[in-house]
């Protein structure tokens, strides 16, 4: 594959500036609260910056092709090299982990959540922002290992010191989870790169002999990666760790959760998985897929039983990243574009109902769905950002939400040549089912709490509607949402060509 | 002479051994500095023994010197005494490691021996008389010389765990280990004798000869292998000889534990590789199934048992008997061709990686049981609030040891399963997602005290800082510097890894 070396060091410090920010904050001290938020602020501003220049100094006629590329020693003596290049189907996840620590960063400008010592939280965020960004950028497997598990550590004290009643339960339980997936995950890298002649950890070329692994071999390594990447997005049955870690979670972790941290997985899926091993992914696309409309059903019947808000729309999590994964197994050029959209328009739309999650609990302190209501009376603002919210959600054509998912299920018609057309078409089937689930859930949701009139002791209570500071940090989701749903092209011209490429072995 | 009868002395004509002063200058330093201890100890008065601690610092610092200076000479190794004594580059590196974790030692119990009372000037002889025990096993190549220089490694060892004198735990704990310890020795000591009969020499190259060339491999090898493997299973507290390891860390003065749980347990694993490379390399056959046992048991037990304790050194304990099964890992595997160097590698790396922070995590120990008074997990509580330096480098320590990147930990454990699948036998897999699956389960503990120091209130509600005595900041931070570098820079300890030959190992 062709790659395009200029202005290599652009990605590099678009990853590592916060680094950097996280450096100067330590020296920063603690009670000077003030500072602290503004050194991290300008630091997620100036590393938005750095990736706005990434995406005018990106050569979109030659999207398909990774730019930027850096190469560089590291770990000589395994063969592992810091290698680190992007294409068109990192660029907007790569851009989006951006967007969504500013907006996190803005948002926590004054919602430090209890106990607040906002040096740590914002130096735990902004490590979390190098991890994210470094594992989109990663070529090589060891490098993308260590990013992968950079954002463990403060994910998981993120949840436990900053979230809810029972964080302590839930961050362990996500740690666990994610750190049993990643163990597996490290000995399949390992088993890929002695079953290539030990040469290089280099995802290209890995890309380019592990195809000639033998086929009963290659099962066995896609199935370590596959339970190291299923955890992380989180499929059925692994996705129990999911709904809890988001409940628990602080605002901002559970945006950062659900915007980012849930693609991390499913992008493994996209680029290193089926690409290096395409024989043992036509031989588990028919469980992925199997696996992943369970998810979609699972996701919105489990959203239909619940009582709080933020779970709910944890447990929709589940369902969305079903789709995605479904597109993602019928291995077609169509599904694989549409998953990686449904990345993006999930991480958008999921992120901002969970930032309106987090504004309702902090003016009426519950999430209690039963003892909401009247959110457009009493605060017509919030109300309709929410309502905005879930039609993108439920996959309202015109907003994001519906280029993600209606492409994905379209997709399941016509899988991959050599896999089984009637059983995606039975998935396709479960899959349109799911939508109309979703529509009920989404739209059972906002009817509850935002139409009628306050209740109880929320009534004639003034509370104040969006403030300026959720307005600067939601807007530019917003409108984001609203662009990706209306130009759709805008999005898929980019992905598709890297999507070609990543498809080679079968067939595009 | 005149008591030797004339005629014996006839028999054997006298030549003196060649011995290379220049080689083993490190050995001369260091007993040149237990005789300045001692001597310090006789004539200097009370006010000024406190000099005794600067003068072990400085007599292990200055044997690295002479260390450093024949390291970097360009021949590859002395042999002595008839190949009985060997400096080569694997020995020179693992007496670096002794010497710097002995310095760090050092630090760690200068402030703990000065304020207790202790008989101070034989701690330091007994120290530095042990470390020059573990300095001296590692250029044995003889049977004898093997023992001897394990005796004298053992025994100071067993006094300085019963140092306390009037506290029972102590008592127990050095009665304990002396007991363990020294049915341990008899058992090596009845396989060395079968091995002897085998063979007919002592000298460890003769023994692998002997395999391959006197009619071969018999069952005489089989036991006496098997019973060294014992004997040194013990000093390693591989499962199931582990018994004494909780008793004792838990009784012994802290810093000493930080010693055994270090360099004594490092000093097993040097001579276990030692025998396993230059004296039985041809006979896998008995001892890798034998050793995949073990580790395997080692891991498995050591993880389930930490689980439930509340004792932090406890757990250490057993946590550092686990931590000894995936150092034994890749030596499961070690006689296939082409895994030979990579799991010496391994077993290097990881014991230099686990030094740093196994030492660090004691340094922080010893800081705070200062302040609280007490060894319970539950005392940690709420350490973040109230010592923040200290709450964040346990937790680097923690991380580290639980293998999470970016920190040292993982490189130790990735060059572990890197070999064990670099074999591509079913023996290495298997061990290898066994491996896995532990290090999960390793999290349980470790994050546990994570989530003591970050997450749960100060038990007793005093929150005054804990000051750090100079001496400990000192070995807090050079075990800070080395575990980030090795996380950050692998290279750094793959290399050392990589250069570190036993000379005549596999017949080479």
């Amino acid at each position: 594959m062709e790659m395009l070396r200029d202005e290599n060091w652009v990605l590099s410090v678009g990853t590592f500036l916060p680094i950097l920010g996280v450096l100067v904050l330590l020296i920063v001290p603690k009670s000077d609260e003030k500072l602290v938020k503004l050194v991290a602020l300008a630091t997620s501003i100036a590393t938005v910056g750095v990736g706005v220049y990434t995406l005018f100094q990106f050569n979109y006629q030659r999207a398909g092709q990774m730019q930027f590329v850096a190469q560089t020693n590291w770990i000589s003596v395994i063969k592992s090299t810091y290698y680190i290049g992007i294409d068109g189907i990192s660029l907007p996840l790569y851009f989006l982990s951006m967007v969504v620590t500013l907006a996190v960063v803005i948002y926590s400008w004054n919602h430090i959540p209890a106990p607040g010592n906002p040096k740590a939280f914002f130096i735990l965020m902004l490590v979390l922002q190098t991890g994210m960004a470094g594992t989109f950028i990663a070529q090589d497997l060891i490098l993308f290992f260590v990013f992968f598990e950079l954002v463990l550590l403060p994910m998981y004290f993120m949840i436990g010191v900053w979230g809810g009643p029972n964080r302590q339960y839930a961050s362990m339980k996500f740690f666990l989870y994610t750190m049993f997936g990643s163990a597996l995950m490290l000995v399949a890298f390992l088993a890929i790169f002695f079953k290539t002649g030990a040469e290089s950890f280099s995802i290209p070329y890995l890309v380019e002999h592990g195809g000639a692994i033998a086929k009963n071999v290659q099962v066995w390594i896609f199935a370590g990666m596959f339970i190291g990447f299923a955890v992380k997005v989180p499929m059925f049955p692994f996705h129990t760790w999911l709904p809890d870690a988001h409940t628990e979670a602080p605002t901002q972790g559970s945006v950062i959760l659900a915007a980012i941290l849930l693609k991390l997985g499913t992008y493994g899926f996209v680029r290193i998985a089926i690409p290096i091993l395409p024989v043992a992914a036509k031989q588990w696309a028919p469980y992925i897929g199997a696996l992943a409309v369970i998810g979609i059903i699972y996701g919105a019947l489990g959203c239909l039983a619940q009582t709080d808000m933020k779970r709910l729309i944890a447990f929709s999590s589940v369902a969305h990243m079903g789709f995605v994964m479904l597109g993602i197994s019928t291995l077609t050029s169509f599904g694989v574009n549409a998953a990686v959209y449904g990345m993006v328009a999930h991480g958008l739309i999921t992120g901002m109902l969970f930032f309106i999650a987090g504004s309702v609990k902090e003016r009426y302190h519950t999430l209690e769905i039963s003892r909401l209501g009247g959110l457009l009376t009493q605060m017509p603002h919030l109300g309709w950002i929410l309502g905005f919210a879930s039609m993108a959600s439920l996959g309202l054509p015109g907003l994001a939400g519906f280029w993600g998912e209606f492409p994905a299920i379209l997709s399941a018609y016509n899988p991959a040549a050599g896999l089984n057309e009637n059983v995606f078409r039975v998935y396709m089937v479960v899959a349109a089912i799911g939508t109309v689930f979703a529509a009920a859930y989404l739209l059972w949701l906002f009817q509850r709490v935002a139409f009628g009139e306050a209740k109880g002791e929320f009534a004639n209570h003034p509370y104040e509607d969006v403030t300026t500071v959720e307005w600067i940090a939601w807007t530019p989701m917003l409108v984001a949402i609203l662009v990706f749903g209306v130009l759709p092209n805008l999005l898929f011209k980019v992905i598709d060509p890297a999507v070609r490429e990543v498809l080679l072995a079968f067939g595009g | 002479m005149s008591l030797i009868p004339g005629a014996l002395v006839a028999m054997i004509p006298w030549t003196s051994p060649s011995v290379s002063y220049y080689a083993i200058a490190p050995e001369l330093v260091l007993s040149a500095g237990i005789v300045a201890v001692l001597l310090a100890d006789l004539f200097l008065p009370d006010r000024l023994k406190w000099v005794m601690s600067s003068i072990a610092g400085f007599t292990l610092l200055g044997a690295m010197l002479p260390l450093v200076i024949v390291g970097l000479n360009n021949q590859d190794s002395w042999s002595m005494f008839d190949g009985r004594y060997v400096v080569d580059n694997f020995s020179l590196v693992v007496k670096g490691l002794f010497l710097l974790s002995g310095y760090v030692v050092v630090l760690l119990s200068s402030a703990h021996v000065e304020e207790g009372d202790y008989w101070r000037g034989e701690f330091w002889f007994l120290l530095l008389t042990s470390i020059l025990g573990m300095v001296m096993i590692s250029s044995a190549r003889d049977l004898v010389s093997v023992f001897v220089a394990y005796e004298f490694l053992s025994l100071p060892a067993y006094m300085l765990a019963a140092w306390r004198k009037r506290d029972l735990k102590s008592n127990e704990a050095g009665v304990k280990y002396f007991l363990l310890g020294v049915f341990a020795s008899a058992v090596m000591l009845y396989g060395m004798s079968l091995l002897y009969g085998a063979a007919n020499s002592t000298l460890l190259v003769d023994l692998g000869r002997s395999v391959t060339v006197n009619g071969g491999f018999s069952s005489l090898h089989a036991l006496g292998i098997v019973f060294v493997v014992v004997g040194f299973g013990f000093k390693i507290s591989a499962v199931p000889f582990h018994t004494w390891a909780p008793d004792t860390y838990e009784g012994a003065p802290t810093p000493v534990t930080a010693f055994l749980s270090v360099g004594s347990k490092a000093a097993g694993f040097v001579a276990l590789v030692t025998m396993l490379y230059v004296a039985f390399p041809q006979a896998g056959d008995v001892w890798q199934p034998f050793i995949w046992v073990l580790s395997a048991l080692t891991m498995t037990v050591g993880n389930v048992i930490a689980l439930r304790q509340t004792n932090i050194v406890r757990m250490i304990a057993y946590s550092s008997i686990s931590q000894g099964g995936f150092v034994l890992m890749p030596l499961a595997i070690a006689a296939y061709s082409g895994s030979l160097d990579s799991a010496l590698r391994a077993v290097i790396v990881y014991m230099i990686v686990y030094a740093a922070t196994n030492l660090g995590l004691f340094a922080v120990i010893i800081a705070v049981s200062h302040k609280t008074r007490s060894g319970e997990i539950t005392s940690w509580g709420g350490l973040f609030s109230y010592a923040p330096a200290l709450g964040v480098l346990a937790t680097i320590f923690l991380a580290s040891l639980a293998g999470i990147p970016p920190l040292g930990g993982w490189i130790a454990k990735f060059a572990a399963f890197q070999s064990l699948i670099s074999a591509g036998s079913g023996w290495g897999y298997s061990l290898a997602v066994i491996g896995a699956v532990n290090s999960v389960i390793a999290f349980g503990y470790y994050g546990n005290i994570m989530r003591e120091i970050w997450m749960r209130p100060v038990p007793d509600g005093d929150v005054t800082p804990i000051r750090t005595h100079g001496s400990l900041s000192l070995a807090l931070g050079i075990t800070t510097v080395a575990t980030l570098a090795f996380g950050i820079i692998p290279g750094v300890a793959l290399h050392f890894g990589d250069i570190a030959r036993i000379t005549g190992a596999f017949g080479g």
